[in-house]
């Protein structure tokens, strides 16, 4: 008897038209067709989604949260980057 | 080093940042969310088939299509579970293996037997309602995955508890002998419901710490007397009564008063000695088992058509 466990997929749903996927959970599944046939019944009985992703969870890779100080530093420092930067004379209404 | 980690841990739980899996958390946090949340899931898987025995027997359509709903979503609910839990790295299987030894515990309600088709009733107004209590405070627990499966778990809860409590209702609107059979199932289910939120907080020595980690936001004891206050006045409406003489409000607390649980009870049921401990666990092991087959063939499968895959992509390379 093998002792294989199915591998995770990790699971992402459209809610709507014009929205992005967005990632629900995990599960299991032997292919891709069991992995988006599943992710239907576990993550949209009731609608949930209009479309459906599934990412074996081995093929996602992400950044290190020990790391996320220093990764996402870049941007810390760069207020320019915003709108509320720039002082302009309030008679100017909405810009 | 070690200190300075928990201390920033703890500082993030104070300010209500939730931990995500890949996060540095104390070890024994790992574990107490690892235990509860399995159980947690054992729980959804086992509580379906108390339910599941009245399925085939349902008295019309309507009932049998909710009821098959209700027990749908909570195979979905062991499901969202599961994988919050594998995030804290325990495979599925290995928590399986869990439950099928033993060594895992689930909530013991479901080691008591559904009798009558008023236990479907009981069961979706008490048993769905003590754990909305339990789990509404869930959907705030520190760590992210466990949280946010808990959302979608009480999403669909509310439905559990509406179509368990519509049960009853047309018990006791209908015949002398259907009233009966509800005031029944009440009798049978109301203690067994009120040890669903665990035991007295003087009883409880881990509590403590799942608070600090904001695991747990109300007391055992308070969630409990939460519970009989909104079931009171429920039972009311169905015109029955729940079985307890020293139910009573009291004007000064703002509370109901109830009476003592039977403790004993409860740990010997804990203890795997329930009247259904046994036949439920065992449902669970033959299904694994005979599932194994189509587990394996599923497998096969999948591996023969990926060769069959790479072996065109070979040819038509060449
Ligand atoms: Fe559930
Ligand atoms: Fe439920």
């Amino acid at each position: 008897m093998s002792n294989k466990e199915w591998p995770l997929w990790e699971v992402f749903i459209r809610a709507k038209q014009g929205l992005n996927h967005k990632h629900v959970g995990s599960l299991h599944a032997a292919d891709v067709k069991m992995a988006i046939e599943n992710a239907r019944d576990v993550y949209t009985r009731r609608m949930e989604g209009v479309s459906i992703w599934v990412v074996e969870s081995k093929n996602l890779h992400a950044s290190e949260p020990s790391e996320q100080e220093e990764f996402f530093d870049p941007a810390n420092d760069k207020i320019y980057r915003h709108p509320t930067f720039y002082i302009l004379p309030e008679e100017l209404n909405h810009m | 080093m070690e200190i300075n980690l928990e201390e920033a841990f703890q500082k993030r739980i104070d300010e209500e940042i939730k931990i995500e899996p890949r996060d540095w958390m104390p070890e024994k946090y790992r574990k107490t969310l690892l235990r509860q949340i399995s159980q947690h899931a054992h729980s959804e898987i086992v509580g379906m088939l108390p339910e599941g025995n009245w399925i085939t027997r349902a008295p019309n359509l309507r009932r049998k299509v909710a009821l098959l709903a209700k027990v749908q979503d909570e195979a979905g609910h062991g499901l969202y579970l599961y994988s919050a839990a594998e995030t804290l790295g325990m495979t599925r299987d290995e928590m399986l293996a869990e439950l099928h030894s033993g060594k895992a515990k689930y909530s013991s309600i479901f080691n008591y037997p559904t009798l009558t088709w008023a236990d479907m009733g009981a069961i979706g107004w008490l048993v769905d309602g003590a754990a909305i209590m339990n789990q509404v405070p869930l959907c705030r627990a520190s760590y992210g995955p466990y949280a946010r499966a808990m959302v979608r778990v009480c999403k669909e809860e509310s439905f559990h508890q509406r179509q368990g409590y519509e049960i009853m209702l047309t018990l006791c609107q209908g015949t002398p002998e259907q009233k009966a059979m509800a005031q029944d199932a009440l009798n049978r289910w109301w203690w067994p419901s009120m040890m669903m939120f665990g035991p007295n907080d003087d009883n409880s020595p881990n509590s403590a710490q799942s608070t600090k980690w904001k695991i747990k936001r109300f007391s055992n004891d308070e969630l409990r007397q939460k519970f009989v206050d909104v079931s009171v006045p429920q039972a009311e409406i169905l015109g029955i009564t729940i079985p307890d003489a020293d139910l009573k409000w009291n004007e000064a607390r703002g509370h109901y008063d109830f009476g003592v649980i039977n403790w004993d009870e409860f740990n010997q049921v804990v203890a795997g000695n329930g009247p259904c401990n046994k036949q439920r666990l065992k449902a669970r092991v033959d299904a694994w088992e005979n599932g194994a087959w189509v587990r394996e063939a599923a497998v096969a499968y999948a591996e023969k058509r990926e060769k069959r895959k790479q072996n065109t992509e070979n040819t038509n390379a060449a």
